[in-house]
């Protein structure tokens, strides 16, 4: 969403009634009574940051996956499907469940045996404090900078959908995140994401539930859609055979080892947004559960995101455009769907209770930034080259200021993308330049005894390095975008996936090569840290139906039927 | 689960939120059903407000009756077996 998208309509889509205030104002009191309740059980770091390592398996999976669950994903992926039709499914089914079973089994063991505190933690005892500086460094910069740009872009749609002024949505929202994170730190963080996991579902699942109703159930709604558009806009896979064929503009290559292989796993493996949340669980059995309940319910937001898209697609009225086009039109940008389709249903009450679900959305996206971003500064920045022998107090006492510092610099940030509107756009790159490198470091440290402290240190270093420099590539000269995405008639996302797996590859020889050139580790200080040198706990002697890899198992083919189902 | 030792539930909170939602739109959906809108929306005849705001009122009153902080379970029997581990998937 940009500006532009402010300027598209002269009128507000819907007008709320006094049941949907009620609604939103009973949410936004109700967030708070939480944060005011747990501020109680913040004291020690611990506690704080960690949410005292108590969350059990639900409520770490929820969390998990609520956090990365943000209004601008709700609204966002149903215009991409809106816009190319079921393919953007493949970034909730190929592009997270294979990465989430991954943490689940392979990676979480590793995490949560180290006991540290974050990611760049992880770094630090695996490769040394060169490597978590430039991580933790790197981190909490995005973080904030995704948080603000996120607090523009939902404060955007409310003055679009609801007519809100910019400037009260963002201080509201932003201040009820303040005060409840601040309070309660992660505990608080993570059991309002709970509450809000459970309103975007409340709030969303009426719209694809009457969507079928209204087109007569999926074969009509395909249909329809090949009536309205084409026929490729309800195939996952069988259009990806070349970059021309679908509407993305992509080829199963970079689906498969760009989004899938490396995207993925970069976000859902070493992204603190979200492995803070499952660092949080009690033992290891609810750790390695967390994610795989998480990937259980990644597979169905599909039907409250996706599906809505393509409800669009077939019973609106009106033809979607891109953002310029409904600016110089006058008409409904492609961002406007799921609101549209809101509308379309939902009477005072029901709007409410969807508004709600975006602004739950939103908020939840926005403490999970801020609760990483508090935990990085304070533990991986703050502490380790800042102020190293403090009490814990004065540490927690940290995090409670760095959050309404964070949220502070996060509100700097929306105003400053008001007057910078392509900032998004280069930001939203700039975080992706860290997150595939950081896996290849992640993963080969925990994968490889052989991988060295200098070996882990150029790899994320020249990796991250390499991304910026093929984006840069493409800016100065466009046509190199078929050395970059293998084809000049590759389109920005397909643009993105390449980036990464080149980045990650490169990340990948750089670790090997210097790593095979400098001195290793011995085996006992690598031990907690790498796969082959670390006694794995076993788990406690529980019935199959309780062991994670049984649902990893069933997770897993679930996600193949789905795959052939919509092929 | 337990916030802490004697405290309130997070499902409790849930349950909370679910009944005064419900309560709202199954009362909105009501008096839309007296005074029907001059421009319904689509599907109107279905009365969704009527059986979603239903719904969320059943739910959020199991959830308030089960973890009401009147009831007494303990943290720790929560855990054994509450929904986070009797309910694994």
């Amino acid at each position: 969403m940009t500006a532009a998208l402010a300027l598209s309509l002269p009128t507000t889509l819907v007008h709320l009634s006094a049941v949907d205030i009620a609604i939103i104002v009973f949410y936004f009191g109700l967030v708070l009574v939480i944060g005011l309740y747990l501020r109680r059980r913040a004291n020690t770091g611990e506690d704080f940051f960690m949410a005292g390592r108590e969350m059990t398996a639900w409520i770490a999976g929820l969390s998990f996956l609520s956090a990365n669950l943000g209004s601008l994903e709700l609204m966002g992926w149903a215009a991409a499907a809106y816009q190319y039709g079921i393919l953007a499914a493949h970034w909730y089914w190929i592009g997270a469940i294979p990465a989430m079973l991954f943490l689940g089994i392979v990676m979480m063991p590793f995490y949560y045996i180290s006991k540290t505190h974050s990611v760049p933690g992880y770094l630090k005892l695996r490769f040394g404090e060169s490597s978590r500086a430039l991580s933790a460094v790197s981190f909490a910069m995005m973080t904030v900078l995704m948080s603000g740009i996120n607090m523009y872009s939902m404060a955007l749609v409310l003055k679009v959908v609801l007519g809100w002024d910019i400037h009260f949505s963002i201080w509201v929202s932003s201040i009820t995140v303040a005060i409840y994170v601040a309070l309660g730190g992660l505990r608080s963080a993570i059991f309002n994401e709970v509450l809000q996991f459970i309103l975007i579902w409340a709030g969303a699942l009426l719209i694809p539930i009457l969507g079928l109703v209204e087109t007569g159930g999926w074969s009509n709604l395909r249909l329809q859609i090949a009536r309205n558009a084409s026929a490729e806009y309800t195939h996952l896979w069988s259009t990806l055979g070349h970059f021309k064929d679908n509407p993305m503009g992509i080829h199963w290559t970079g689906i498969v080892f760009g989004l899938g292989a490396i995207i993925s796993m970069g976000y859902w493996t070493t992204d603190f947004l979200v492995v803070q949340r499952v660092l949080s669980a009690k033992d290891l059995r609810a750790a390695k559960m967390a994610p795989i309940i998480g990937a259980g319910f990644k597979m169905l937001v599909p039907f409250i995101v996706i599906l809505p898209g393509l409800l669009g697609l077939a019973l609106l009225p009106i033809k979607l455009t891109g953002e310029t086009a409904a600016v110089a039109t006058g008409g409904h940008s492609y961002n406007e769907v799921l609101p549209l389709m809101l509308a379309r249903y939902c009477g005072p009450g029901l709007l409410g209770l969807g508004i709600t679900a975006l602004i739950a959305g939103f908020m939840s996206g926005m403490a999970g930034n801020v609760s990483a971003f508090t935990t990085v500064w304070t533990y991986d920045i703050y502490r380790a080259l800042i102020k190293k022998n403090e009490s814990d107090a004065h540490y927690v006492a940290m995090g409670r200021w760095s959050t309404i510092v964070g949220v502070v610099i996060s509100i700097g940030t929306a105003y400053l993308v008001m007057d910078f509107k392509s900032i998004m756009d280069y930001v939203q790159a700039l975080f992706s330049f860290f997150i595939a490198p950081l896996f290849g470091t992640v993963l080969l440290g925990m994968l490889w005894k052989r991988a060295t402290a200098a070996g882990g240190f150029w790899g994320l270093f020249t990796g991250t390095l390499s991304s910026i420099g093929m984006w840069a590539w493409v800016k100065v000269d466009p046509s190199a975008l078929r050395y970059v995405a293998l084809s000049s008639d590759a389109r920005d996302m397909a643009e993105n996936m390449y980036r990464a797996l080149w980045s990650c590859i490169i990340c990948f020889l750089v670790t090997i090569l210097v790593s095979l050139m400098t001195k290793p580790k011995n085996d006992a200080e690598l031990n907690g840290l790498v796969y082959g040198v670390t006694a794995i706990p076993h788990e406690a002697v529980v019935p199959f139906y309780h062991r994670p890899a049984f649902w990893a198992v069933i997770v897993a083919a679930v996600f193949i039927v789905l795959n052939i189902l919509f092929w | 689960m337990k916030l802490h030792e004697g405290g309130i539930s997070i499902w409790f909170f849930i349950g909370i939120s679910l009944l005064v939602n419900g309560i709202l739109i199954l009362g909105a959906g009501i008096w839309e059903l007296f005074y029907p809108p001059a421009n319904p929306v689509a599907l109107f005849q279905l009365h969704a407000s009527v059986w979603w705001g239903g719904l969320l009122l059943i739910f959020g009153l199991i959830y308030c009756a089960k973890y009401s902080p009147g009831r007494g379970a303990s943290f720790a029997s929560v855990r054994r077996e509450g929904p986070t581990q009797g309910r694994q998937p």
